[in-house]
C-alpha cells in the first residue's frame, strides 16, 4: 500500500512541467526502482495511471504519463516481461503513434519495446509490423522536433535491423516511409542514422525488381543533395557528429547498391572535376567505396571518363619539388595530399578489381609519352616543372598499379620495363652469371635522373608483391614469373648502374647519390627464395653499400645515404627472418664494420665508424652481440696501448718485489706509495693519445647510443655486463698507465660508462661485476688505505696522491657501487666504507658520492635477515661518525668527522673536504628519510656562523662550501642517488628537510653576525627555498617572501652567487603569479617593487635582468591602488633598461614599459 | 587638401560640427591636426573619396632571421640595429589599423604598413654609437593624409621603445609626397609634435594605431 501512495507522489512529480528535470529524474528512478524489485507490476502501473493515461488535459496525457511509461521501459530493458504485456504495450503505443500531442512519448516507448532482447519478451513480427505501418502513415517526420526526429529515425533503423522478415512485407512503404522522412533533414545525427537506413534498405531489397530498384533515382536524389558534406555552422556543437564520420555515412548510403550506378557515378565524376578540395576527397573515397560494392561490370561502363578525371586529380595533386634528403630514403620523396592518397588508393583497387583497366592505363598516350621526357634531361633540377611532374605522376600511377596485383604487374613489366632499361642504356645479360661487355654496358649507361626514379618506384612496387614462404606454396609459379624474370635479367646491369651512379656523385649533388642508394636498396629489399636478385648480387649489393661508408673520411650525405640503407636492409632481414641473407649480412657488413673498430688505423675517423657500427649492428641481436664482442677488443687493445700489461710482459724485477713488499708489509705506507710512483716512472710506455681518445670515444658510443636502445634489443644487457667484466680483467692485468694528457677524459668516460652498465643490469649481473672489481680492488694497493686510523695526523701524513692506476680503480669502483641497487650484495661493507671515508677526505669526490649511495641503500638493522650486506646501516654510520663507543648523539657536531667540519682540527683543505663528504653521506640519509640528517644539517649550519663554538673565527673557503652543501642536499644529482641508479627515496623528503632547515636558517640570519655569515647562509637558504616544489612556497609565501627579497638583496652585491639569485628569482617570480601568494606580495608590493627595480640593473647575468621587468610586467595584475604610486620608479628603471646591452632584455622592457605606462594617465604618452 | 567628404546614408557626414561623442556613436570620428583633415572610417560602409581606394599590396617579404641569437657570452654587447628597429615597429605595431584606407571585407585581417611597402627593413638607417634613428616611410599615394597619422605613430612608438638618448629623425620618402617638405617639417618639429600629442583624441588615435601590442 505504501509503495502505491508513494507511486502517486512520484507520479504527480513527474507529471508536473513546473517542476525541475532532476526531479523528474528522481521520481522516475524511484517508480522504475520499485518496478525492477517486483514491488510493482507493470499492470499495477498501468492501472494506477489510468487517470493520467486517458486525461484531456494533453499536457499531462503526453508528457506526463505516456513519456513516463516509455521512460519506465526504457530502465526495465533486462527485466523479462510477460509477453502480453508486451503485446498490449506495443498495441497502445502504436495506437498513440497517430496523436502528433503525444507522439515522443510513443515513439520512445516503441523503441524501448523494439529494442527488448530475446529473453525478456519480445514484439512480435506482426506487431512490428503494425508499428512500421502506423509510423509511415501517421507520422510527418520532418515537421517534428529535432530530438523526436532522432527517435524516428531510430526507430526505423532498429525496425529495419531487428525485423527484416516484416518489413520485406511491408516493401515500398518503407522505401516511401524514408525517403519522406529524410527529405529536407539538416542535422547531423539525424543524418547519421538515415544513411544508415538507406544502407539497411539497400541490404535489404537486393532484387533488381524490389522496391529499392524501383525507386532508386529518388532515393538517390535524396541523399545524394548531401555531398559533399559542409558544415555550415561548425563550432558549439560538441556533441555533434565530426564532419569524417558523417562523410563516411554518405558515402557507405551512395555505394549501398548497384541500383544507384546509373546516378551516382557521373555525379562522383562531376564534383571530382570541382575546384573545392573537400570535394574532390570526398568523392575519391566515395568511388572508392562504389567500385568495391557495384561490381566489375557495372563499374566498366565508366572507365572511359573514370580514368581521365583519375588522372587529372593526380597531375592536379602532385607537388614537383622531389626531395633527396635522407629522410625520403624510405618513402615515396614526395609529400603526398589526401587528394593524392585517396587518387592512389582509388586507382590501385580499380586496377586490382579489374585488369583490364590498365589497358586504359599502359594505352594512355600521356604515360607513353614519359619516356621521351626521360631522355631529354640528365639531371633532375635540370627539368622544367611540367617535366617534371609527368614523370612523377606517371612513376607514381605504374607504381601503383604494378602493386595493386601480380597480373598487372606482369602487364606493366612487360610493356615498359625493357624500355625503361633501353632508355637507361642498361643492357639485360645473356646467359646466367656473368656480364656481356662489362666495360661497354657501364659506360653507355646513361643514368637519366627521371628514368632512375621511375625504375625505382617500379623496382620498390614490385617487391611487395613477392609472396611470404607460406603463400609461396598455393601461388602457381607462372604467376609471377613473368617480372620476376625481367628484373632477374636486369638486376646484374642495374645493380652496376646504380653503384655508377652512387660513385660518380659528388657532394654538391645528392640526387645522383640518392638515386643510386634508393636504388640499391630496392634491390636488396626482395625477399625470400623466389627473389629475382641472385644471392650473390645481394652481396655486392652490401659490398657496395659497405665499402662507401668504409671510404669516405667525412660525413658526407653519401656515407649517411649509406648508413640508413644498410639499416633499412638489416632491420628488413630481421623482420623477415632471412637466414641465408643475414649470413651474408653478418659476413660482409657486421664483420668488416667490427674489424674496422678493432683497427685503430683506418682512414675513417673513429667517432664515425662506431656510430655506423652501432647503428648497423642494432637491427639484429646476433649483430650486437658480435659488436659488443668487437668493442670489447677495440677496448682492450687500445686500453693495453697506453699501459704496461701484467701478463705477457716481464717487469722489471726489483721493482715488482718492491710493490710485493710493501704490499706485504702494511705499515710502510709511505714507502710504498713512493715505490708505486718510481714504478710509474721507471716504465717508459709510450702512451699513445689516439688510442686514449678512441678509447674514450669508444666508451661514449656504448653509453649514448648502446645504453638507451638496452629495453628494445633483447640481449644487449647481458653482452653489455660482459664488457664491463673485461674492462676490470683488462684493467687488473695491467699495471701501470701512463696517461697525462686525455687521461680525465678517459677515466670520466669509463666512469660514466660503468655507472649507467651496473644501473640497467639486472641484480645478478650486479653481484657478479660488484665482484669482480671487489675482488681487482683487494688485489691492489688500495686496501692500504683502510687501515689508516681515522686522526688527523694521520690523515694529514697521507699527503701523496694516489697513482693513476689506484685512482681509476677507485672511481671505476666507486661508480659500481653508485649504479649497485640495494638488492645487489656488496662484500665487505665495513672495509669499503672506510676505503671511501679516507678516499674522499683525500679529495676525491667520486668516493663521497659512493659512501652516499652506499649509505642510503644499506638496510637498517632492525630490518632482521638480510642476505645482501654484513653490515647494517646503524653499523656504517659508527664507521663514519666515529662515535660509537663514547655517547648517544651519533653523527651530530661531537663527531670526529664533524669537528674536522667545524674546523677544531686538521687543514683547511681537509675541512672543506669533509664538509662536501658530509653532505653526500646526509644527501644519502635524506634522501631515505633517515633522522640522521637532521645532526648533520645542524653541523653544516654551525660551518655557516662565523665563529665556532670555541670562539675561533671560520674560514670564508669552508662556510661557502657548508652554503654548497644545502644545494647538494637538496637538488636532484645527475651523477649519483637518483632513480636510475636505484636510489631509495622517501617520498616528500625535500618537504621534510625545507620545514627542519628554513625556521633555523631565518633565525641564524636574524641573530648573523658579519655580513658574510650572513650572506652565506642566505646562500643556504636559496639553495633549500629554490629546490623544493614550488606549491610548499605558495603554501608559506607570507613567511618566506620577506627573507626571499632580503636574500636577493644580499645575494646581488657579489657576482660569485648569480646562479643562486637566478633561481631565487624565479622562486620570487613563482609566487608573484599565484593566486595564493597574492595577498602577501600585494602587502609587500613596495618591497617587491624595490627589490626588482634594483635587479633590473644586476650587472652580472642577463637573465635576472630580463626575469625582473617580467616580473614587473605581472605586479601590474595587482590593485591598480597598491601600484600606481611606484609608477614614476619603475618607469624610470625601466626605461634605463631600453638601453641594455642585451636585445632579449630591451624586448621585455619595451613590453614591460608599455604595459606600465598604459596605467598612468593618457595625457603623458611617454 | 583636396579633400571632400559626401554623405553616404542619411546616418553620416555632414555633421562636421557635432560634439565628438555623437561622432563616434555613428562610427565616424574624426580629428584635426592643425590644418589636416583625417576621417577614418570604420565598418564596411564607405564614404566617397577614399585616400588609396585600391593600394598595391606585395607580398610579405622573408624575415632576415637573427643568426646570433645563441650568443652565450654574458658580457657581449648587442647594439640595437635595423632588425630591431623594424621589429619593433612590426613585431608590436604589426597591423597598424589601416583599414581606413580601403575598405575591407574582412577587418580582421587589414593590411599591414609592411604588406603596403610604406616600411621596409631598409628604410630604417640606425647608428647606435650616434644614439641616432632615421625612419623612411613611402605614403602609397601622393596625397595620402594618413601620412601625419603613420609618421606621428611610428616616431611615437619609437619614443617608448628606444633609449632617451636617440634622435628621432621621421621622413617621407622624398618624392612620395605631396607636401612632403611640410610634412617632414611637421613630424620633426618637437613643439608641434608635442602639441599633437597634447590633443586626447589624437592621442587616442595613435593609441588605436598601436593598440595590438596591448593585447
Amino acid at each position: 500500500m505504501a509503495a502505491l501512495n508513494n507511486l502517486t507522489e512520484h507520479l504527480e512529480a513527474f507529471v508536473d512541467v513546473t517542476r525541475s528535470p532532476t526531479h523528474h529524474a528522481e521520481s522516475l528512478k524511484a517508480i522504475a526502482t520499485s518496478l525492477e524489485k517486483g514491488v510493482l507490476s507493470i499492470n499495477q502501473l498501468v492501472v494506477e495511471m489510468d487517470m493520467y493515461l486517458t486525461t484531456t488535459d494533453d499536457v499531462v496525457r503526453a508528457r506526463g504519463s505516456i513519456l513516463l511509461l516509455a521512460e519506465m521501459l526504457d530502465y526495465l530493458k533486462s527485466k523479462p516481461l510477460d509477453n502480453a504485456v508486451v503485446h498490449s504495450l506495443i498495441g497502445f503505443f502504436t495506437a498513440k503513434l497517430a496523436e502528433w500531442r503525444s507522439v515522443r512519448g510513443a515513439l520512445s516507448g516503441c523503441l524501448a519495446l523494439i529494442k527488448r532482447k530475446g529473453v525478456a519478451g519480445v514484439v512480435t513480427a506482426v506487431d512490428a509490423e503494425a508499428v512500421a505501418k502506423s509510423m509511415a502513415q501517421s507520422i510527418q517526420v520532418q515537421s517534428l522536433a529535432l530530438y523526436d526526429r532522432k527517435l524516428c529515425f531510430e526507430l526505423l533503423e532498429c525496425l529495419l535491423e531487428q525485423y527484416p522478415e516484416a518489413m520485406i512485407n511491408l516493401g515500398d512503404l518503407m522505401v516511401y516511409a524514408t525517403c519522406e522522412a529524410i527529405d529536407g533533414e539538416k542535422d547531423p545525427p539525424c543524418l547519421m542514422i538515415a544513411f544508415h537506413v538507406v544502407e539497411l534498405l539497400a541490404r535489404l531489397f537486393p532484387s533488381p525488381s524490389g522496391p529499392v530498384a524501383s525507386e532508386a533515382s529518388d532515393l538517390f536524389e535524396f541523399i545524394s543533395c548531401y555531398f559533399p558534406l559542409h558544415y555550415t555552422h561548425t563550432k558549439g556543437d560538441e556533441a555533434s557528429i565530426p564532419r569524417e564520420d558523417l562523410s563516411r555515412g554518405l558515402s557507405l548510403a551512395i555505394s549501398s547498391t548497384p541500383f544507384f550506378e546509373p546516378y551516382a557515378i557521373p555525379l562522383l565524376l562531376e564534383k571530382l572535376s570541382a575546384s573545392l578540395p573537400v570535394a574532390k576527397v570526398d568523392s575519391l573515397k566515395c568511388l572508392k567505396d562504389c567500385a568495391v560494392n557495384y561490381g566489375v561490370s557495372r563499374m566498366k561502363k565508366h572507365y572511359k571518363d573514370l580514368w581521365p578525371a583519375l588522372k587529372d586529380a593526380l597531375y592536379a595533386s602532385t607537388k614537383t619539388d622531389l626531395s633527396f634528403g635522407l629522410e625520403s630514403l624510405t618513402s615515396p620523396g614526395f609529400e603526398m595530399g589526401e587528394i593524392h592518397r585517396e587518387a592512389v588508393n582509388l586507382l590501385q583497387r580499380l586496377v586490382k578489381q579489374d585488369i583490364s583497366f590498365l589497358g586504359l592505363v599502359v594505352e594512355d598516350i600521356r604515360v607513353n609519352m614519359v619516356f621521351d621526357t626521360i631522355s631529354r634531361y640528365l639531371r633532375y633540377e635540370e627539368m622544367l616543372d611540367t617535366s617534371k611532374l609527368e614523370v612523377l605522376v606517371v612513376s607514381q600511377i605504374l607504381s601503383v598499379s604494378a602493386r595493386s596485383s601480380v597480373e598487372s604487374c606482369n602487364i606493366i613489366f612487360e610493356t615498359f620495363f625493357s624500355r625503361l632499361m633501353n632508355t637507361l642504356g642498361i643492357v639485360e645479360k645473356t646467359s646466367p652469371g656473368d656480364l656481356v661487355h662489362n666495360e661497354n654496358s657501364t659506360v653507355s649507361t646513361r643514368l637519366y635522373h627521371g628514368g632512375l626514379h621511375l625504375c625505382i618506384e617500379l623496382l620498390t612496387a614490385s617487391k611487395d608483391l613477392i609472396p611470404s614462404s607460406e603463400e609461396c606454396t598455393s601461388t602457381p609459379e607462372s604467376a609471377q614469373q613473368s617480372w620476376c624474370s625481367i628484373v632477374n635479367r636486369f638486376s646484374a646491369s642495374l645493380i652496376e648502374a646504380f653503384t655508377s651512379a652512387v660513385q660518380s656523385s659528388n657532394d654538391d649533388c645528392s640526387a645522383d647519390a640518392y638515386l643510386g642508394v634508393k636504388g640499391l636498396l630496392a634491390m636488396g629489399m626482395f625477399r625470400g627464395g623466389s627473389s629475382p636478385v641472385s644471392r650473390s648480387e645481394f652481396e655486392k649489393i652490401l659490398t657496395t653499400l659497405t665499402s662507401i661508408i668504409a671510404a669516405n673520411s667525412a660525413k658526407t650525405v653519401k656515407w649517411e645515404l649509406a648508413l640508413k640503407a644498410l639499416v633499412c636492409m638489416g632491420s628488413f632481414i630481421d623482420r623477415y627472418s632471412e637466414s641465408e641473407k643475414a649470413m651474408s649480412y653478418m659476413a660482409i657488413v657486421v664483420e668488416n664494420l667490427v674489424s674496422l673498430v678493432r683497427s685503430s688505423h683506418c682512414s675513417l675517423p673513429h667517432p664515425m665508424i662506431l656510430e655506423a657500427t652501432s647503428e648497423v649492428c642494432s637491427t639484429m641481436p646476433t649483430y650486437v652481440e658480435k659488436m659488443v664482442e668487437g668493442f670489447e677488443e677495440a677496448f682492450c687493445s687500445s686500453f693495453s696501448d697506453f699501459c704496461v700489461s701484467l701478463g705477457p710482459m716481464t717487469l722489471d724485477r726489483k721493482v715488482f718485489t718492491i710493490v710485493s713488499v710493501s704490499i706485504s708489509n702494511k705499515q710502510g705506507i709511505e714507502s710504498f706509495l713512493i715505490s708505486n710512483y718510481y714504478l710509474e716512472n721507471t716504465c717508459q710506455v709510450n702512451g699513445n693519445f689516439k688510442s686514449i681518445e678512441n678509447c674514450s670515444q669508444l666508451l661514449e658510443c656504448v653509453t649514448n647510443k648502446l645504453l638507451p636502445r638496452l629495453t628494445e634489443i633483447d640481449g644487449l644487457e647481458k653482452s653489455l655486463v660482459n664488457f664491463a667484466i673485461s674492462m676490470w680483467n683488462q684493467i687488473e692485468s695491467s699495471i701501470v698507465f701512463s696517461y697525462d694528457f686525455n687521461g680525465r677524459e678517459f677515466v670520466e668516460a669509463a666512469m660514466k660508462t660503468m655507472g649507467e652498465i651496473v644501473g640497467v643490469a639486472s641484480v645478478d649481473s650486479q653481484n657478479s661485476i660488484i665482484q669482480k672489481a671487489y675482488n681487482v680492488i683487494s688485489s691492489s694497493t688500495l686496501p692500504a688505505m683502510e687501515s689508516i686510523p681515522l686522526t688527523v695526523a694521520a690523515l694529514e701524513g697521507l699527503q701523496r696522491n694516489l697513482s693513476t692506476r689506484d685512482e681509476l680503480i677507485l672511481s671505476l669502483f666507486a661508480s659500481v657501487i653508485i649504479g649497485a641497487s640495494p638488492k645487489a650484495s656488496i662484500p665487505d661493507v665495513k672495509s669499503l666504507v672506510d676505503l671511501f671515508l679516507v678516499s674522499f677526505l683525500k679529495g676525491y669526490i667520486r668516493a663521497a658520492q659512493a659512501l652516499g649511495s652506499m649509505i642510503n641503500k644499506l638496510v637498517t638493522g632492525s630490518g632482521g635477515t638480510n642476505i645482501s650486506t654484513d653490515c647494517s646501516l646503524e653499523e656504517a654510520c659508527d664507521i663514519i661518525f666515529h662515535e660509537s663507543d663514547s655517547s648517544k648523539t651519533i653523527c651530530g657536531s661531537e663527531t670526529f668527522l664533524g669537528k674536522i667540519c667545524l674546523g677544531f682540527c686538521g687543514s683547511l683543505d681537509l675541512q672543506t673536504r669533509a664538509i662536501t663528504g658530509l653532505a653526500w653521506i646526509g644527501k644519502g640519509l635524506l634522501m631515505r628519510g633517515d633522522k640522521r640528517v637532521n645532526e648533520i644539517a645542524l653541523v653544516l649550519m654551525e660551518c655557516l656562523k662565523s665563529t665556532n663554538s670555541s670562539g675561533n673565527a671560520l674560514h670564508p673557503s669552508a662556510m661557502k662550501h657548508a652554503a654548497d652543501a644545502f644545494l647538494t642536499l637538496m637538488s636532484d644529482s645527475e651523477v649519483c642517488l637518483n632513480r636510475k641508479f636505484h636510489a631509495v627515496i622517501r617520498p616528500l623528503y625535500k618537504q621534510r628537510f625545507f620545514s627542519i632547515t628554513v625556521p633555523i636558517l631565518e633565525s641564524l640570519i636574524v641573530n648573523s653576525q658579519t655580513p658574510l655569515s650572513r650572506t652565506m647562509l642566505h646562500v643556504a637558504l636559496a639553495h633549500v627555498v629554490s629546490n623544493v616544489p614550488v606549491t610548499v612556497i605558495l603554501d608559506n609565501t607570507k613567511k618566506l617572501l620577506s627573507v626571499i627579497l632580503e636574500g636577493l638583496s644580499v645575494l646581488s652585491v657579489d657576482s660569485v652567487h648569480k646562479e643562486t639569485l637566478f633561481s631565487l628569482l624565479l622562486v620570487l617570480s613563482g609566487t608573484l603569479t599565484d593566486i595564493k601568494g597574492q595577498q602577501s606580495v600585494s602587502d609587500n608590493a613596495h618591497r617587491i617593487i624595490e627589490c626588482l627595480v634594483k635587479l633590473t640593473s644586476y650587472p652580472h647575468l642577463m637573465v635576472v635582468r630580463e626575469t625582473a621587468i617580467q616580473c614587473l610586467a605581472t605586479l601590474l595584475e595587482l590593485p591598480h591602488g597598491r601600484i600606481y604610486p611606484f609608477r614614476r620608479e619603475v618607469l624610470q628603471a625601466v626605461t634605463k633598461a631600453l638601453d641594455d646591452p642585451k636585445r632579449r632584455v630591451r624586448e621585455e622592457a619595451i613590453k614591460c614599459r608599455q604595459a606600465w605606462t598604459s596605467i598612468s594617465s593618457r595625457s603623458t604618452p611617454f | 587638401m583636396n579633400w571632400r567628404i559626401t554623405p553616404a546614408s542619411s546616418s553620416s557626414i555632414k555633421l562636421l560640427s557635432l560634439p565628438l561623442i555623437e561622432l563616434r556613436q555613428s562610427r565616424y570620428f574624426y580629428f584635426s591636426l592643425e590644418n589636416l583633415l583625417v576621417v577614418c572610417v570604420r565598418g564596411k560602409r564607405m564614404v566617397s573619396g577614399l585616400i588609396n581606394e585600391n593600394p598595391t599590396v606585395y607580398e610579405r617579404k622573408e624575415r632576415r632571421v637573427r643568426t646570433d641569437s645563441t650568443n652565450t657570452d654574458e658580457f657581449s654587447v648587442e647594439p640595437i640595429d635595423q632588425l630591431e628597429i623594424f621589429d619593433i615597429l612590426f613585431f608590436d605595431f604589426a597591423i597598424v589599423n589601416i583599414h581606413h584606407i580601403r575598405d575591407i571585407r574582412d577587418p580582421e585581417h587589414p593590411y599591414s604598413l609592411e604588406q603596403l611597402k610604406v616600411l621596409t627593413e631598409d628604410s630604417v638607417e640606425v647608428d647606435d654609437h650616434k644614439s641616432y634613428v632615421r625612419v623612411t616611410f613611402t605614403p602609397t599615394v601622393e596625397h595620402c593624409s594618413m601620412a601625419t597619422i603613420i609618421g606621428l605613430s611610428v616616431r611615437v612608438k619609437l619614443m617608448r621603445s628606444l633609449p632617451p638618448r636617440y634622435k628621432i629623425d621621421i621622413r617621407v620618402a622624398p618624392g612620395s609626397h605631396a607636401t612632403e617638405a611640410a610634412l617632414n617639417k611637421q613630424l620633426n618639429d618637437k613643439e608641434r609634435v608635442a602639441a599633437a600629442l597634447e590633443n586626447p583624441n589624437l592621442v587616442e588615435m595613435v593609441d588605436e594605431c598601436l593598440s595590438p601590442s596591448f593585447e
